[in-house]
C-alpha cells in the first residue's frame, strides 16, 4: 500500500505540471486580457502595468517565475481584479467553506442514498421501492440553480424559518439550503446506485449459499451483501467530490456563501490569470488526492485489487 | 466659485441643529420620528473590486469608499458641489492653478488630521505606473500638469502638478484650464488615502483592523463573497449628523433571489430582475424607482477599412439610424422608464440640452421614409451587416428587434454574433467588427464626459471616427466658460456623420423600503453618502 502512495504521488507532480502548462497557454490564448475594460487604458499606461505584473515578459518565462513563486514561496500570485487579496488569500479564505459544506454534503448523500438503495434493492418492486425511484427521478430533474431559489422561496420567504443566504462563520442555518441544493441530486444517483449494485449482488452465487446455509436475512445483507455492493459507489465518489468543489458555483452564486465556487467562472470571464491558474492548480491536486483516497479504500474493501 | 457652495447654508445649519435633535429620535431638519433601527441593508452584484480609492474599479466598490473616505468636495442631494475636506478654493487668473482651502477639523479614524499631504500623495499614487491601476487615466481626466509623463513612467510622480503649500492648502496646477476641474474631485480615484496604513499593511491596508478612513464611516467587517459591513466613524468631522449607524453591503450574485430576500425583509434596497419592473410597480408600487443614469445605450460602426463597405457612405448610416424605432425599445422591451436616445448625451447630463436634430423632431413613419429616401439615394437596396454584442439577453432582444427593423424597412440582411465580454470588448478595440453594441456613462457631471469619446485622439474611439472640425471643438469646450453651444455644435456634427447610433438613455431601477428617507433622488450620478439616510419610525 506504501508502495502505491510513493508510485502515485510520483505520478502526480508531473501530471500538475502538465495542468499548470495548459492551463496558463489556453488562458493566456483567450482574446483580451485583465485589463481590457469598456474605457481601455492607453498603450504606454498599459504597458507599465502589464510590466509591474510581469505580464509583458514571454509566456514561457511566465510560466517559470509562475512557478518558481509557488515552489519557492508557496505564493500562488497576485488577482488583477480583486486588487487588495492574492490568491493565497482567496483560497484561505473560500477553501474552507467550500470543504465544510462539501463535507456534509457528502455525508448526507451517503447518509440518505445508501440506505434508501439497499431498502429498494431489498423491497424490490414494492411501493418501497417505487417510492424511492420516483424520489431520485424527480431529484434528477431538479437541477441545483432551479431548487436554490425554489428553497429560499419556502424557507425563506413563505416560511421565515432560514436566512435566505450568507455564511455567518458556518452556522447550521446557512447551511442547510445549500447542503441541500447541492446533495440532492448526487443523493439520487447514490440511490440508483446502490439499488442496482445490491440487486446484482443479491443474485450472486454467494448470497445463495449464504441464504442455503439458512443464515438470517439480517446477516447476508450486513455481513455478505453490502460491502460488494458499495463498490460502485465508492468509485463514483471521487468523480462526485469534484464535482462537489467545482459545481458549487452555482450554490457560491445564489446562496452567497462565500466559497471557491464563484471563482471558476469569473477568474476565467475578468482574465483573472493568476486566480484561475490558483483554483485549477487546487481543484487538480484535491482530484489526484482524493482519487488516490479512493483506491486505497477500494484495495481496503477488496484485497484482489491491491 | 460659482454655484460651487450653493447648499453651503443649508449643510451648516444642518451641522448646527443635529447633535440636539438627533438626541431626541427625530430628523433635525424634517422633524420626522426616526426609527429605532438605524442600519441599513443592500444588495451588491458582485465581490467588491477593492476598497482602496485608487484601486477600486467598478460603481459598487465605489459607493462603498464614498462612505469611507471624503474628498475635496461631496455632493448634496441635487448633485451641486458642497465642502468635503476643503471648505472653498481660489482660481488662478489664467485658471490653471486651484488653491484649496481645507478644513482644521477633520481626521482620520486613527485620530491623525487629515492634511493637504494626503491628497498629494493619493494623487501622485492614482498616477504612478507603479500602482497599477486601472483608474490611472482619470489624472489625465483632471488634467493635472504632467500627468501624461508621470503615468507613462517617463517622469517621477512627484513632478505631478499637486503640492501641499501647508497642512491645510492644497495647489493644484493644471495642463490647461478645466472650467469643471473642481468636479472631478467628487471622483473616489481623488480622494486622500493614509500612506502611513499602506506603508505598513501593504496591500492589505483596506482589511478591517488595518483599514484608516476619513469618512463618515469604517470598514469593521468583511467576509469575500459574502458581506461587508461598515460603521460610523467616530472620528468623522460632521459624526454629529450622521444618522445610520451600519451600513451592510451583502453580495447575492443572483438577482431573483435577491428580490426574494428583499421581500423577505433581509434587505432594504435591491435591483430589479429584468422583465419584472411592470409587474414589481403594480404590486409594489411605493417601493419601487427609477431614476435617470448618465449612460447611453449605442451602436458604434466601424469606419475603418476592416468595417463593411456599404458603411463607408454616411447615407447608409443616417439610414441606419433613421430606421430605428427607439420608442419599440424602450416601451416594449425594456418597459422600465429608459427614453429614447437621439444624441449621445443623456438629456440629464448638467448644462446640457439635447439639440434639435432632424431626427428628434420626426414622427417614425417620417423617419422611416427618410430612411429609405437616403438608401435610394445611397444607391444601396439592401447589403449584408453584421451586428455584434456582448452576451446578454437584454442585448439580445434588441439586436434582434433592430436587425428585423432593418430587415423590413431596409432591406439589410443582418448576422447577429454574440461574444464573451473580454473578447468582445478584444474586438471592438482592434476594430474587428462591423457594427457594434456600446454602452457608455459618465465619470463626471459634464456632456465632455461623453463627448471626449468621439475625438480622434480618443482610446475609446472604437468607431475611428475622425472629424478635425469636431476635435476642435472639443479643444474648444475645454476653456470656454459657454460649452452649451459648442456642444450642441458637436451633437450636431455627430448626427449628421452617424459614426455612432444613439439608441436610448439608461435608467436605474430598484426597489427600496419606503422607511428609508434622504435618497438624493435628484443627483443623476447615483452618488450615494449613506450619512444622508435616515430611517423613519412606521
Amino acid at each position: 500500500m506504501l508502495n502505491m502512495i510513493i508510485r502515485r504521488t510520483a505520478v502526480a507532480l508531473p501530471t500538475l505540471l502538465i495542468l499548470v502548462i495548459v492551463t496558463f497557454v489556453l488562458m493566456h490564448a483567450a482574446p483580451g486580457g485583465p485589463f481590457t475594460s469598456e474605457k481601455p487604458l492607453p498603450p504606454q499606461v498599459l504597458a507599465n502595468i502589464e510590466a509591474k505584473y510581469g505580464l509583458n515578459e514571454p509566456l514561457y518565462k511566465q510560466i517559470f517565475m509562475y512557478l518558481k513563486g509557488i515552489v519557492t514561496e508557496f505564493d500562488l500570485g497576485p488577482s488583477y481584479v480583486y486588487k487588495d487579496r492574492t490568491v493565497n488569500d482567496i483560497i484561505a479564505q473560500g477553501l474552507p467553506v467550500t470543504l465544510t459544506y462539501g463535507a456534509w454534503v457528502i455525508v448526507v448523500m451517503l447518509a440518505v442514498g445508501v440506505p434508501l438503495g439497499i431498502i429498494a434493492a431489498i423491497k424490490q418492486n414494492t411501493w418501497i421501492d417505487y417510492v424511492a425511484v420516483g424520489f431520485s427521478i424527480l431529484a434528477d430533474l431538479l437541477p441545483n440553480f432551479i431548487m436554490g431559489p425554489i428553497l429560499i422561496l419556502i424557507f425563506t420567504l413563505w416560511l421565515g424559518w432560514l436566512p435566505g443566504g450568507g455564511w455567518n462563520g458556518g452556522q447550521w442555518e446557512y447551511m442547510v439550503m445549500p447542503v441541500i441544493a447541492l446533495a440532492t441530486s448526487y443523493m439520487a444517483s447514490i440511490t440508483r446506485l446502490t439499488r442496482s449494485s445490491m440487486l446484482e449482488v443479491l443474485r450472486s452465487n454467494f448470497i445463495r449459499t449464504a441464504r442455503a446455509k439458512g443464515l438470517p436475512e439480517r446477516t447476508i445483507i450486513l455481513r455478505h451483501a453490502l460491502k460488494p455492493a458499495l463498490m460502485p459507489v465508492i468509485s463514483y465518489l471521487s468523480p462526485v467530490f469534484v464535482y462537489v468543489i467545482t459545481g458549487s458555483f452555482i450554490v457560491d452564486a445564489i446562496f452567497s456563501t462565500g466559497g471557491l465556487g464563484t471563482y471558476f467562472t469569473n477568474a476565467a470571464f475578468n482574465r483573472d490569470y493568476a486566480v484561475m491558474m490558483g483554483v485549477t492548480l487546487l481543484t487538480g491536486g484535491l482530484t489526484i488526492l482524493f482519487n488516490l483516497f479512493v483506491d486505497l479504500l477500494y484495495s481496503w474493501i477488496d484485497p484482489q485489487i491491491r | 466659485m460659482k454655484n460651487v457652495f450653493k447648499s453651503f447654508a443649508v449643510a451648516s445649519t444642518i451641522a448646527l441643529s443635529a447633535s440636539l435633535a438627533w438626541a431626541a429620535g427625530t430628523h433635525p431638519i424634517t422633524g420626522e420620528a426616526l426609527a429605532d433601527d438605524q442600519t441599513f441593508t443592500y444588495r451588491v452584484l458582485d465581490e467588491a473590486s477593492s476598497y482602496d480609492p485608487q484601486l477600486l474599479e467598478d460603481v459598487d466598490s465605489s459607493k462603498i469608499a464614498r462612505d469611507l473616505f471624503e474628498g475635496l468636495y461631496n455632493q448634496d442631494s441635487q448633485g451641486n458641489l458642497i465642502p468635503g475636506v476643503a471648505l472653498s478654493h481660489t482660481v488662478s487668473d489664467d485658471k490653471t492653478v486651484y488653491t484649496f482651502k481645507l478644513r482644521d477639523n477633520a481626521k482620520w479614524s486613527d485620530g491623525k488630521p487629515v492634511t493637504a499631504n494626503d491628497f498629494v500623495y493619493a494623487w501622485r499614487r492614482l498616477a504612478d505606473p507603479a500602482t497599477g491601476s486601472a483608474y490611472q487615466w482619470y489624472i489625465n481626466v483632471m488634467g493635472v500638469k504632467n500627468n501624461g509623463p508621470v503615468s507613462d513612467g517617463s517622469m517621477n510622480p512627484s513632478e505631478l502638478g499637486v503640492v501641499a503649500l501647508d497642512d491645510h492648502t492644497l495647489q493644484v496646477t493644471l495642463e490647461q484650464p478645466l472650467p469643471y476641474f473642481p468636479l472631478t474631485t467628487i471622483h473616489t480615484s481623488a480622494f486622500p488615502t493614509p500612506q502611513w496604513a499602506i506603508e505598513a499593511h501593504g496591500n492589505e491596508w483596506t482589511r478591517p483592523g488595518n483599514i484608516v478612513t476619513n469618512g463618515a464611516y469604517i470598514m469593521t467587517e468583511y467576509v469575500a463573497n459574502e458581506r461587508s459591513v461598515r460603521e460610523r466613524n467616530p472620528m468623522y468631522w460632521n459624526n454629529d449628523d450622521t444618522i445610520i449607524e451600519k451600513v451592510t453591503a451583502l453580495v447575492i450574485n443572483d438577482e431573483n433571489v435577491a428580490l426574494t430576500r428583499y421581500m423577505a425583509g433581509e434587505l432594504d434596497q435591491t435591483d430589479i430582475p429584468s422583465g419584472q419592473f411592470n409587474r414589481l410597480q403594480q404590486s409594489n408600487p411605493d417601493e419601487t424607482v427609477v431614476v435617470p443614469e448618465l449612460c447611453t445605450y449605442y451602436y458604434t460602426i466601424n469606419l475603418t477599412e476592416s468595417g463593411n463597405p456599404a458603411l463607408q457612405d454616411v447615407r447608409v448610416r443616417q439610414a441606419l439610424s433613421y430606421a430605428i424605432d427607439r420608442d419599440i425599445i424602450t416601451k416594449n422591451i425594456l418597459q422600465a422608464g429608459q427614453k429614447p436616445a437621439y444624441a449621445f448625451t443623456p438629456e440629464a447630463t448638467a448644462g446640457f440640452t439635447p439639440p434639435a436634430t432632424p431626427m428628434a423632431s420626426l414622427t417614425q413613419a417620417e423617419r422611416d421614409a427618410k430612411a429609405k429616401e437616403l438608401m435610394a439615394a445611397a444607391g444601396v437596396d439592401g447589403f449584408d451587416l453584421e451586428l455584434m454584442y456582448n452576451t446578454s439577453e437584454s442585448h439580445k432582444k434588441i439586436a434582434i428587434a433592430i436587425s428585423q427593423m432593418w430587415k423590413q424597412k431596409l432591406g439589410v440582411n443582418v448576422t447577429l454574433t454574440n461574444l464573451e465580454w473580454k473578447t468582445y470588448l478584444d474586438a471592438r478595440g482592434a476594430q474587428n467588427y462591423q457594427i457594434a453594441r456600446a454602452g457608455w456613462c459618465g465619470d463626471y457631471n459634464e456632456a465632455s464626459t461623453f463627448l471626449d469619446l468621439v475625438g480622434s485622439e480618443s482610446g475609446y474611439n472604437d468607431a475611428k471616427y475622425n472629424n478635425p472640425k469636431v476635435d476642435e471643438l472639443l479643444a474648444q469646450a475645454k476653456v470656454s466658460d459657454d460649452t452649451q453651444p459648442i456642444y450642441t455644435e458637436i451633437e450636431q456634427i455627430l448626427a449628421q456623420d452617424a459614426p455612432i447610433i444613439p439608441i436610448y438613455q439608461y435608467t436605474a431601477n430598484f426597489l427600496m423600503k419606503t422607511n428609508v428617507k434622504g435618497w438624493p433622488y435628484d443627483n443623476v450620478e447615483q452618488n450615494i453618502y449613506s450619512r444622508d439616510l435616515y430611517k423613519v419610525a412606521e
